[in-house]
């Protein structure tokens, strides 16, 4: 939950007004003119499978790249210092690689159009269920936190009463999410990815000019904070103590596997955005191609968060300034108008994205996997397609709702966040047992689905917050608990296969790895096969880079 | 399994998405050449106070250029690659089937 600081108001001018409204102008054009190409439901909820993998790549980072990611990594760089780099080179890199050489051949070809839908091909109804519910659920729950955070945001640096930007920036992703459907969601993501782009690198020249550049950075963090602030392991041995409360085996196991792999790989406001891709080879590089940018987004977060900590050397302490504040407090120190305008609309940009990804995938999930599965099946295309611009407007006026709520109770709020992240642990343990092991029998799915979160929230709530087992801070449980979930929803699946029936052999083609259904391959489109579209090359490369960057922070 | 196949192949072919959907670069270019020329101004026309509080470097300046540069990367990549119509890639039995 964000909240940020009196006296952070921006010195904003016409310009960067007009900036703004430009902004918001071409949003809503993108949704009208994005309008006529939407003819079945296939159209609106998956861009009729048929973008190309440049843009689906951008959007996957975008949609990741919502402003409550921004604002909080930076204040993870200001908190803990270059330890933040672990959520990108270790946590995502790795998790994005295999997304798309591993698992992308089972979701693309197969066929389905959703996270859950995979699940009710390998494994049964009730896993099915569960999950789109949970699912559903969790996407309108984060999209209202959302809200609720742009309007903190908004108030704070530019003056507007907090139900004002609620319901104005609520307003417009319905609009174009309504009536142009994911490709609308996915164009915007990627032209926001340029605008936060924009606004961050000059942040970033500036912040590190006023501070002497990177050595008067390092020197100035050497001495206040000491040395392992600015190393991403030091510290990190069992038993020693650092801030993050995590040692290098729960960094790797619990934030680089269990925790990253969940999120990135099964996630459908993510995975949706591979499944629009135009072919295989397109859904694919996906997430290999987000990988590069995805991996020097750290500098553009981190930086200011390390310069915040240098200029405000009491950040974080109760009444000051906070480690949310980071990248506000320099926009307000280093930006003139014009520039400042491009940093406004982009972290607007990132705020009404970082809803937008999850009502896109909300109502995807709700139309295919609920509605027409569960309560109104077998009727024409055109009517799913009616519903899920209905269900589509609904999903939004309950997260302006769920904004409202939040701003009341806002404890709530971070506690249910809670819940629902432990629900992407066994999420993952699922998939990839599903995957590998064609022996997995179908009542395992839904088991291991139970006792996975079951046994996370337990940890995390029991043990943890009753001071069963020290874990020093609440991110180390979170990683603590991500192992404990993953091993527990494991154990659960292999003892409940043992006594129930496997899946018919024929029915897995195609969802297993060593099974090929039969007509499924397509013939590689024309291009696909140059060396640079390669996905191996693509995967490997970005994990050898992701350790290169790591070098000059380990040594 | 093959019943979601027949489903989602027949969407598939129905789809209207790749033969209509505007290219996403004409929308980047556009948008950053605006910006690009509007913060350039902003740059060119700096005051004294702009430029003390950016640390002495003219940032709408460069921001600017950088923005524009984009923009017409983006303009002239669509020029020069536009998108490829999609009658092409028809499959051999559904000649015209997406127009």
């Amino acid at each position: 939950m964000i909240t940020l600081a009196d006296g952070l108001r921006l010195p904003t001018n016409g310009l960067d007004y007009a900036i703004l409204a430009i902004y918001f102008v071409v949003v809503l054009g993108i949704g009208f003119a994005a309008r006529r190409s939407v003819k079945t439901s296939l159209d609106f909820f998956l861009s009729g499978r048929s973008l190309p993998a440049w843009v689906t790549g951008l959007a996957f980072v975008a949609a990741n790249l919502g402003a409550t990611e921004i604002l909080g990594m930076a204040a993870t760089g200001a908190q803990y210092g270059v330890a933040v780099v672990h959520w990108y080179w270790i946590g995502a890199i790795p998790a994005m690689v295999f997304l798309g050489l591993v698992m992308m051949p089972f979701y693309y070809r197969s066929k389905v159009r959703s996270v859950p839908e995979f699940l009710l091909q390998r494994f049964d109804r009730s896993a099915h269920l569960l999950s789109s519910v949970l699912f559903a659920f969790a996407a309108v729950l984060i999209a209202g936190v959302n809200l609720y955070a742009l309007s903190i945001v908004v108030e704070a640096l530019l003056g507007w009463p907090q139900w004002v930007a609620i319901v104005v920036a609520g307003l417009f992703v319905l609009a174009y999410i309504t009536v142009g459907g994911l490709s609308s969601a996915i164009y915007n993501e990627v032209l926001q990815f340029f605008v936060i782009l924009a606004a961050l690198i000059p942040l970033v020249v500036l912040g590190l000019k006023r501070v002497g550049g990177w050595g008067g950075l390092t020197h100035s963090l050497t001495s206040s904070h000491g040395p392992n602030f600015l190393t991403a392991w030091g510290g990190t041995g069992i038993g020693q103590a650092n801030p993050l409360g995590a040692n290098w085996l729960t960094i790797i196991l619990g934030l680089g596997f269990v925790l990253s792999f969940g999120y990135w790989t099964t996630n459908f406001a993510e995975v949706q955005r591979a499944l629009s891709a135009k072919n295989l080879s397109a859904a694919r590089r996906t997430p290999l191609i987000a990988a590069f940018p995805k991996m020097f987004i750290v500098f553009l977060v981190m930086i200011p968060g390390l310069v915040a900590a240098v200029l405000v050397p009491k950040i974080g302490a109760p009444g000051g300034l906070q480690y949310n504040d980071a990248i506000p407090y320099l926009m307000q120190e280093l930006l003139p108008n014009g520039v400042l305008g491009i940093a406004v609309t982009g972290l607007l940009a990132a705020f009404m994205a970082g809803m937008a990804a999850n009502v896109s995938s909300f109502n995807t999930v709700f139309t295919y996997d609920i509605w027409a599965k569960y309560v109104k099946p077998g009727r024409p295309d055109g009517y799913y397609l009616r519903f899920g611009r209905l269900i589509t407007a609904i999903g939004v006026l309950a997260s302006i709702g769920t904004a409202f709520i939040a701003s009341s109770f806002s404890n709530i709020m971070g506690y249910l966040q809670t819940l629902f992240s432990f629900f992407n642990v066994p999420m993952f343990v699922v998939f990839i047992i599903g995957m590998f092991w064609k022996r997995a029998s179908v009542k395992s799915g839904v088991w291991g689905l139970l006792a996975g979160t079951t046994a996370a929230m337990l940890n995390y709530f029991w043990i943890y917050k009753q001071g069963i087992i020290a874990i020093p801070t609440d991110q180390g449980a979170n990683f603590v608990s991500a192992i404990v979930g993953f091993v527990a929803g494991a154990l659960v699946m292999v003892v409940v296969t043992l006594f129930t029936e496997p899946k018919p052999e024929a029915e897995l083609a195609g969802l297993v790895w060593g099974t090929t259904a039969p007509g499924l391959e397509e013939p590689p489109s024309e291009g696909d096969d140059a060396w640079y579209r390669k996905p191996a090359l693509l995967g490997w490369g970005a994990v050898a880079l992701a350790a290169l960057c790591y070098l000059p922070y380990s040594l | 399994m093959s019943e979601l196949h027949n489903e989602v192949s027949e969407l598939e072919r129905t789809s209207a998405t790749a033969a209509r959907l505007f290219d996403v670069r004409r929308i980047i270019g556009g948008l950053f050449v605006v910006y690009g020329v509007m913060v350039t101004i902003a740059g060119l026309t700096a005051s004294d106070a702009d430029l003390r509080k950016a640390q002495n470097i003219n940032i709408n300046l460069w921001t600017g250029l950088g923005m524009l540069a984009l923009g017409l990367f983006f303009l002239v990549w669509l020029k020069l690659r536009p998108t490829v119509p999609p009658a092409a890639q028809d499959l051999p039995e559904e000649p015209g089937a997406r127009s």
